[in-house]
């Protein structure tokens, strides 16, 4: 029997959760009962020889601590040591097995979500390797399916069920918003289209639904470098946004099931290739999670996955996009590694060479590339609202202070959350830093072709 | 007493530390080819082996670094709390004496020398456990429990050898707690001088094979 039944158990258990943080997310009340046999029925299925090991192998060493910035930015608070954030929420749910409380469950929320961004650096720092941030997002799961859940990520679960994007908006609106991004850049650039649903391109551009809902001129300037860049691409009309707070939030189910509607998407389309906007997390579950979610053969996505920081890269390599040397940022900037482009994406170097193109006076942070630290506002942080945002602010210390000591004036980041943390710590600490994305300085400073100079009267040549 | 305890106890022992250890990995692996397909799927020995060989050598990973002096005691921790019992002479001359086979031996005062380093480095690592927030916060009584189970054979041993105090006790302390200790590994977080391969290569391969990132 085993395998087969217990994930079909696994996957009905997993679909009744989905009710239950709907209604929390309506309205935000008390848990009424915890039901331990859901929890034990989580702990089993994940209770593999990784978490097993992990468990009953860790010695307690405390080389953690160092690794991670909760713990460097709060006095070096013990309690905030990745490994007790460990023994005081999955250890101890592992060792009661399963029969806990709703004070239990709420003291782990408080550790599970505001004191671990699942950046993954502890487990670089383990003489084990024991992978932390897998075991907080079994907790979370183990939170959320009883609906302890942070009230601005079980809100983004509601608008993923019922529009299958974080927001909440209707196709028609998206479809609208390129349209009209469309009509609006198309008088910067000649011959700029944004195709939707258009069949057979090599990539499907996905984006974070906070650029249509909240700055459209983000999908705007990357029609303009896939225009330029002669690319054949298109955006879907649904799935379109990679974001997948669901992930964070433990809701493993809902979180697969976002996934599966880019992917779907995707091969209904019949495109070569998944383009993942500038968004760090949206990497990590399309390329990397989000086939665990589903339960895809071989672990790997239907498709190939591609971030628009390897994309942009292989532009600027092949001179599918040039920069205007006369235009290159000559203030010093800095890099910003995203946890989920970075150490969880492989793509540390690919930023650096962009910027090798895009400015002149580079000056990296300390640590940086796979040991960057988290900017304080992954893993879901930035999404849960007010509730957390002094922590955010405080544990962000450790960023703040690594941007300063490099003296830049410009952060650069390919990440929606690095930039709203860094943007947030700039008020906080006064660095007086800009931060921008890669497709903010590329459309900014590239050399525009004159098959895309915008006539100057309004003849409509077809072809010159 | 003594023959007893370096006689059938001892069998007994062997076994359940040699087959207690084999029947955790045997019972782990069985678990992980269902429900750790994540590791088979990504699987590349080549990360593995260099996320091993990274934290073997001293000072070889960036979280060793971090913490020299820590690096210094758990190495030389570990290499006497392996070295000592297998090239002692003593211990060489009963496999000898029993099985007509034994390993290299070294020299008595390399031994005794090597036993005062381990006794100092398991002393740091204890004080250090106190002393150090981080870590005593994530202390159990059963931590402390383990360190001083792996002292004693050392201590008792030592005491032995110079005949320090009453020989005959010391002796037969040395070989109880000897073995108490290698019963107790394959059931407790001891089993990581085996496990700790594994462990070491799953996070070589999530990091390195999937994502190109050094976890050392």
């Amino acid at each position: 029997m085993s395998e087969q039944e217990e994930k079909l158990t696994n996957t009905n258990e997993q679909e009744e959760k989905v009710t239950s943080t709907s209604e929390i997310a309506e309205k935000p009340v008390e848990p009424k009962k915890i039901n331990t046999q859901k929890i034990r029925e989580i702990l089993t299925a994940n209770s593999g020889a990784r978490i097993r090991s992990w468990l009953s192998v860790c010695s307690r060493c405390g080389l953690c601590a160092e690794s991670c910035f909760f713990y460097l930015a709060n006095n070096r608070d013990p309690r905030l040591s990745p490994a007790y954030k460990v023994k005081t929420t999955l250890a101890e749910m592992y060792r009661r097995k399963g029969e806990v409380d709703a004070d239990f469950l709420k003291k782990c929320y408080d550790v599970i979500w505001g004191e671990c961004t699942t950046c993954r650096r502890c487990s670089m720092y383990c003489p084990f390797g024991i992978d932390i941030a897998t075991m907080i997002a079994t907790a979370r799961a183990v939170c959320c399916s009883q609906g302890i859940v942070p009230e601005g990520l079980a809100r983004t679960s509601v608008n993923y069920r019922e529009t299958g994007n974080q927001m909440g908006m209707s196709t028609e609106d998206f479809v609208e918003t390129c349209q009209w991004m469309e009509t609006e850049t198309g008088e910067e650039l000649k011959g700029l289209t944004i195709p939707v649903d258009k069949q057979g391109a090599k990539y499907m551009y996905t984006v974070n639904a906070r650029e249509p809902m909240y700055y459209p001129q983000d999908i705007g300037m990357m029609a303009k470098i896939l225009t330029v860049a002669e690319e054949d691409w298109t955006m879907p009309s649904y799935g379109w946004d990679c974001t997948n707070l669901a992930m964070f939030a433990g809701d493993r189910a809902l979180a697969g099931q976002i996934v599966k509607n880019t992917y779907d998407k995707a091969l209904e389309l019949g495109v070569q290739k998944i383009l993942i906007t500038e968004c760090g997390h949206a990497y990590r579950s399309a390329a990397f999670e989000g086939p665990y979610f589903l339960g895809l053969p071989g672990g790997k996505p239907p498709l190939e996955v591609v971030h628009s920081v390897r994309l942009f890269y292989e532009y600027l390599r092949d001179g599918r996009i040039k920069i205007d040397p006369a235009k290159k940022l000559k203030e010093p900037v800095t890099y910003q590694d995203p946890c989920n482009v970075s150490r969880n994406g492989g793509l540390w170097e690919e930023g650096r060479m962009i910027i090798d193109y895009l400015a002149d006076d580079f000056r990296d942070m300390i640590p940086n590339r796979e040991h960057n630290h988290c900017c304080g506002g992954g893993g879901g942080y930035i999404p849960m609202g007010p509730e957390f945002k002094l922590r955010r602010m405080a544990s962000g210390r450790v960023k703040a202070e690594q941007i300063k000591a490099t003296g830049a004036k410009i952060v650069i980041t390919p990440c929606h959350n690095c930039y709203d943390q860094i943007n947030d710590l700039n008020k906080e600490y006064q660095l007086g830093v800009k931060v921008l994305s890669f497709k903010e300085i590329i459309t900014e400073i590239m050399i525009i072709p004159d098959q895309f100079q915008p006539d100057e009267n309004d003849d409509e040549g077809d072809e010159e | 007493m003594y023959a007893f305890l370096t006689g059938p106890a001892l069998w007994v022992t062997f076994t359940i530390f040699i087959g207690g250890l084999i029947i955790r990995v045997v019972y782990l692996f069985g678990l992980s080819l269902e429900r750790d397909k994540v590791f088979y799927n990504h699987m590349s020995f080549g990360w593995a082996l260099r996320s091993i060989i990274h934290w073997l050598i001293p000072w070889g990973s960036v979280s060793m670094r971090n913490q020299p002096i820590f690096t210094l005691a758990f190495f030389l921790f570990h290499i006497c709390l392996l070295g000592v019992p297998l090239f002692l002479n003593a211990h060489n001359l009963l496999w000898d004496e029993a099985f007509g086979v034994s390993l290299w031996s070294m020299p008595d005062s390399w031994a005794d020398t090597l036993t005062i380093v381990f006794l100092v480095c398991a002393a740091f690592l204890l004080v250090r456990r106190l002393v150090r927030p981080e870590v005593r916060i994530l202390t159990t009584a059963w931590d402390y429990t383990v360190i001083i189970l792996t002292i004693i054979p050392f201590a008792t041993g030592f005491l032995a050898y110079h005949q320090w105090g009453p020989y005959e006790l010391m002796l037969i302390l040395h070989v109880l707690f000897s073995q108490i200790l290698l019963i107790v590994i394959p059931f407790s977080k001891l089993g990581h001088m085996i496990l700790w391969f594994f462990t070491r290569s799953v996070i070589g391969v999530e990091m390195g094979a999937r994502r190109g990132a050094r976890s050392w």
